[in-house]
């Protein structure tokens, strides 16, 4: 996909959304490894338990990787200056996580053209699960 | 309240981690990435990197190299079972590859609480710098503890 240009990016476009597959204890055993988070409430369902949830969660840095990815499949990583998220609701097994971006803002800032993307990590019931913003560079 | 305010600005010790290759193809694999320059060192290069470009997010995970990350959860009182991840906030400065050497500084910048008590959180920023001493990214991480 060609990077978007300043000039052609409007506020309230939005970018092209990321949808998941069910999340599953399988695809949360993997991020275990590969994060090194190996907090158990996310793979050990009797801790969850013990924690008072009725099964595992997925890791919070798992819905906002996948909303890295909505980003850096639209733009390249270079381009993103800063990403950030809030959690607001837990991601449990079977949900079917979408990120979606919006253009919020355009500015200028001294000779860099930035836009503002407001991004929602969402499940299938439209349970917002994560809100983030991210300022991206552009040509 | 359980967590005391002397904390803030504890910091903890510094520490290093390698930017692995492996270790960034798994985690490509575990967010279901599907461009290769992530997981390709030929892709990666075509697309004029060094190597495999390290992931928006995986600074937090590298963190988790030190040798006991959950360590100053305990020196600081906050009981896993009841932490939740509350926000991460990611400024970047320049980009890494496989190959790099991050270098990791942290410190509580601060301690509140909302309802009553009934939730409090623990605001730590991450300074991260390269094998150059150049700085990479910084990151900040709320760590929300339920009290109710």
């Amino acid at each position: 996909m060609a990077t978007p240009k300043f000039s052609s990016i409007n506020v309230d476009d939005e970018i092209p959304p990321l949808n998941m597959p069910p999340m599953t204890r399988h695809a949360l055993a993997i991020y275990c490894g590969a994060s090194g988070d190996h907090n158990p409430l996310h793979v050990d369902s009797d801790f969850a338990k013990d924690a008072g949830l009725d099964d595992v969660i997925a890791h919070g840095m798992l819905i906002m990787a996948y909303m890295g990815r909505s980003l850096t499949q639209w733009v390249p990583q270079h381009a993103i200056r800063s990403f950030d998220t809030r959690f607001q609701a837990m991601t449990c097994i079977g949900d079917e996580i979408t990120a979606r971006g919006k253009i919020v803002e355009k500015f200028t800032e001294g000779d860099d053209n930035c836009v503002r993307v407001e991004i929602a990590a969402s499940d299938q019931t439209g349970e917002v699960k994560a809100v983030g913003s991210a300022v991206v560079e552009l040509s | 309240m359980t967590i005391d305010k002397k904390f803030i600005g504890m910091r903890s010790e510094p520490f290093s981690a390698d930017v692995e290759k492996g270790r960034l193809r798994l985690f490509a694999k575990a967010i279901g990435e599907t461009d290769p320059i992530y997981f390709d060192e030929a892709a990666a290069q075509a697309a004029g990197h060094r190597s495999l470009l390290m992931p928006p997010t995986f600074l937090f995970c590298l963190e988790m190299e030190s040798p006991d990350p959950y360590a100053w959860f305990r020196e600081i009182g906050i009981p896993l079972p009841r932490a939740l991840h509350g926000g991460q906030s990611f400024n970047y400065h320049k980009p890494a590859f496989a190959g790099d050497v991050m270098t990791f500084n942290s410190e509580i910048v601060d301690i509140y609480d909302k309802k009553n008590g009934a939730l409090e959180f623990v605001v730590q920023d991450v300074f991260i710098t390269n094998q150059t001493s150049d700085p990479v990214a910084d990151f900040r991480r709320t760590i929300a503890i339920r009290n109710a």
